[in-house]
């Protein structure tokens, strides 16, 4: 016979809270006391660092002197470097005016529920990037011209990142369908295409960019350095982007290209129509994915001699007007505060990108 | 009514196809003669070599950090291996640490421990959003350089000395008849497998497990000591002491291995950390529900039940982490680190100016290292293929 028990009494509170989340055993117990005891030893001396000890007033390398904390001052003299590199400091505005056509477009495209998405996604990859380019660098409308070895900073990571972008998906949906292809030898031009980029470091492809390339092109013909470089991030992360779209391709059921066939659809526009349009929907966190690799990897043009957010850090860190561990570290902290914010803003993007995506399977 | 097509030969598929893939093929023959014949026509104009005939030649420049026989004296094609190596070691270290880093993290994000999940979610979250150029440059320029110099050196009495010059261990030195000792600890592990196989053999025949824990505790533990004892214990450690102004003795790590292994360790388990979790959660959750009802505890049912399932989840793109961490160390040219595209594309490449040859070299090699990780991964997707599993 078993007894009669009343039902668990449901506790709540933020008593029981801490108990069902923090205590919830001996083992769990020492674990919460260990991370605890972790930030109380971690945390402190940071926050002093960052904040407390840090000299926030002045605008020379004086104010920072003997200080035990991060240097601010010299990111508030530094900024406009940080944002715009070399760039002439009259014509800064033509920066601020592609920086915002390309803030109000991609908010557009973001904020849920606002019309005519389509339009300016397809505005955003066709026309503003022309309008950017001859903003940027000018040479038209009476624009003076800015030399693209001037462009630097946040700038210049924003245009790495946003030419790699747009120019590698096209590349990589070529690519991915090559890949598929019933044609043998154009299937095995794309996998031994996708695999040689994959299969190398990144830093080797910018160097063969910047040291091979011009051997490859005729005498007297010049490329631009900036130019040489975005080639090579694009064909890059485009074979990445064609193991994206190729995913998608996979996922897609073989029904669709059969009903497309049924229906009297040629390769191509069955392609163009049934296929790609559901396959980059599948994979679009996949993509925004990629965006964040490709957004963090501009910064390896430090390496080869640009001076993009990255690089102008660093020259900071090692400019005897300011050089000090100090201030190399508050440069350290303020950029990586700027990729980080870029970056997991996509992040969240994306996930919310899938949570929707699987919004849209349940049944 | 519809006009009846002729057929002719341009409307079937079949000669449509080779066509087309004959047009592609004559397309890039023509584009690679055209790039073949400009760069002959600028090496001409340079005046620059070509062909292999430098890895033959004198080198002339040192290099800090050598895991093999390296002067100036030696050839460009020596500086090649001690590149490699250099890769190689750097890599081999940051995927340990960063393997049990990123299982620590990975499962610790799963824990029901609000404060610990919490945390590994904000670790997770910060490393993976910042540039692995970015942490480099961050821990070797404003951390390891910070460090006090060697006289005023951070110490964990002997066991860890930090300074600007490195990071120093104690290193373990080998004695006459060390060998003998190691000799008999893979045996008595050996022995130690064996009675396991045996014990397990026993279960399944009569249902009932022999107790193993003293033979084990034995085999492993016992024997070895009891050699290392009767050998006269044929290992010193060898202790880092401060010598006038720098360390001597013990196990040094120059500061740029210690700046690479440290950035890549972390960055790379926040990336394996994801790896680890997705491998979890693929589990069925019936599986662990089972296996708590059957009482196991906690710990027991990560290990035994968990794990192993998800270990077939986990490691193809494991493997993939850890050739793009062997391909990420080629940032350590960022911070001098010795490694293979910093000492044969970068400094050999400067000398030589033999751009093509070189680049081609460094290339092959890191596809040749993707080429054999895939095909061992293929293998063991293959071997490990779930089977009557849907």
């Amino acid at each position: 016979m078993t007894a009669f028990r009343a039902p668990p009494k449901h506790h709540e509170g933020p008593v029981e809270w801490v108990r069902v989340h923090l205590f919830d055993g001996v083992f769990n117990s020492i674990l919460t006391l260990l991370v605890v005891a972790l930030l109380a030893w971690a945390i402190p001396p940071l926050a002093n660092w960052v904040f407390i000890d840090a000299v926030w007033h002045g605008s020379t390398r004086e104010a920072c002197e003997g200080a035990t904390g991060a240097c601010w001052p010299y990111i508030g003299a530094r900024i406009g470097q940080i944002v715009y590199g070399f760039y002439d400091f009259n014509e800064r505005w033509r920066a601020d005016v592609v920086f915002a056509f390309g803030a109000v477009g991609l908010a557009w495209l973001v904020i849920p529920g606002l019309p005519r998405k389509g339009w300016v996604g397809g505005i955003l990859l066709t026309v503003y990037p022309l309008v950017a380019f001859v903003l940027l660098s000018g040479g038209w409308f009476g624009l003076p011209i800015v030399s693209t070895e001037r462009w630097g900073g946040l700038l210049l990571t924003l245009v790495v990142a946003a030419v790699g972008i747009v120019a590698s998906l096209p590349v990589g949906v070529i690519l991915a369908l090559g890949r598929k292809s019933e044609l043998p030898v154009v299937r095995a031009l794309c996998v031994a295409f996708i695999e040689i980029w994959r299969g190398v470091p990144m830093i080797t492809v910018l160097f063969a960019a910047s040291s091979l390339l011009p051997l490859f092109l005729p005498d007297g013909l010049e490329f631009d350095k900036l130019l040489r470089a975005l080639i090579a991030i694009a064909l890059f992360n485009a074979a990445y982007m064609a193991e994206v779209v190729r995913a998608g391709l996979q996922a897609l059921p073989k029904g669709q290209t059969e009903g497309a066939a049924a229906l009297g659809l040629g390769y191509w526009r069955a392609t163009v129509f049934i296929v790609l349009p559901q396959a980059l929907r599948t994979v679009l966190p996949g993509i925004v994915n990629n965006m964040i690799s490709m957004f963090k990897d501009t910064s390896l043009v430090t390496i080869i001699g640009f001076f993009d957010l990255m690089g102008t850090i660093q020259a900071g860190a090692t400019d005897l007007e300011w050089a000090s561990p100090n201030v190399a570290v508050t440069g350290y902290i303020f950029a990586a505060l700027i990729y980080w914010a870029f970056c997991f803003s996509m992040s969240r993007y994306s996930a919310r990108l899938e949570e929707q995506l699987a919004e849209g399977e349940r049944r | 009514m519809a006009e009846r097509l002729r057929h002719v030969w341009w409307r079937d598929t079949h000669w449509r196809s080779i066509l087309a893939q004959g047009l592609v093929l004559v397309a890039l023959a023509a584009i690679a003669a055209w790039l073949a014949h400009n760069a002959a026509d600028a090496l001409t104009r340079r005046h620059v070599a070509s062909g292999f005939g430098f890895l033959e030649h004198t080198a002339g420049f040192s290099i800090s950090q050598t895991l093999i026989d390296y002067s100036e004296e030696m050839s460009y094609g020596r500086t090649l291996w001690v590149g490699l190596l250099n890769t190689l070691l750097v890599s081999a270290i940051s995927i340990v640490l960063s393997t049990i880093l990123g299982f620590v993290i990975g499962i610790g994000r799963l824990s029901s421990n609000w404060l610990v999940a919490k945390l590994c979610t904000v670790y997770i979250e910060t490393l993976r959003n910042i540039p692995l150029l970015l942490q480099i440059l961050f821990w070797y320029f404003g951390v390891l350089a910070t460090l006090p110099v060697p006289r005023e050196s951070a110490t964990l009495g002997h066991w860890l000395v930090l300074n600007n010059r490195g990071v120093y261990v104690p290193e373990v030195m080998f004695q006459r008849g060390w060998q003998v000792v190691a000799f008999v600890s893979i045996l008595g592990i050996v022995g130690a497998a064996l009675v396991r196989r045996w014990a397990a053999r026993r279960q399944q025949l009569t249902g009932e497990r022999p107790a193993t824990w003293w033979a084990t505790l034995l085999l492993v533990v016992g024997l070895p000591i009891a050699t290392l004892l009767a050998m006269g214990v044929p290992f010193s450690l060898s202790l880092p002491e401060l010598a006038g102004f720098q360390y001597e003795g013990g196990l040094s790590i120059n500061p740029e291995l210690a700046g690479m292994t440290v950035a890549l360790s972390i960055y790379t388990a926040a990336y394996i950390a994801e790896i680890v979790r997705a491998g979890l959660l693929s589990v069925a959750r019936g599986q662990r529900e089972a296996a708590e009802a059957l009482g196991l505890t906690r710990g027991r049912v990560l290990r035994l039940v968990l794990i192993p399932q998800a270990m077939r989840v986990i490691i193809p793109p494991l493997a993939s982490e850890y050739l793009s961490l062997t391909k990420n160390s080629s940032l350590a040219i960022a911070i001098g680190y010795p490694d293979l595209v910093s000492v044969f594309a970068g400094t050999v490449l400067n000398q030589t100016g033999q751009a093509i040859e070189i680049l081609s070299i460094t290339m092959a090699i890191y596809l040749a290292l993707s080429l054999i990780t895939s095909g061992l991964m293929n293998w063991y997707n293959y071997a490990h293929r779930a089977e009557g599993i849907a």
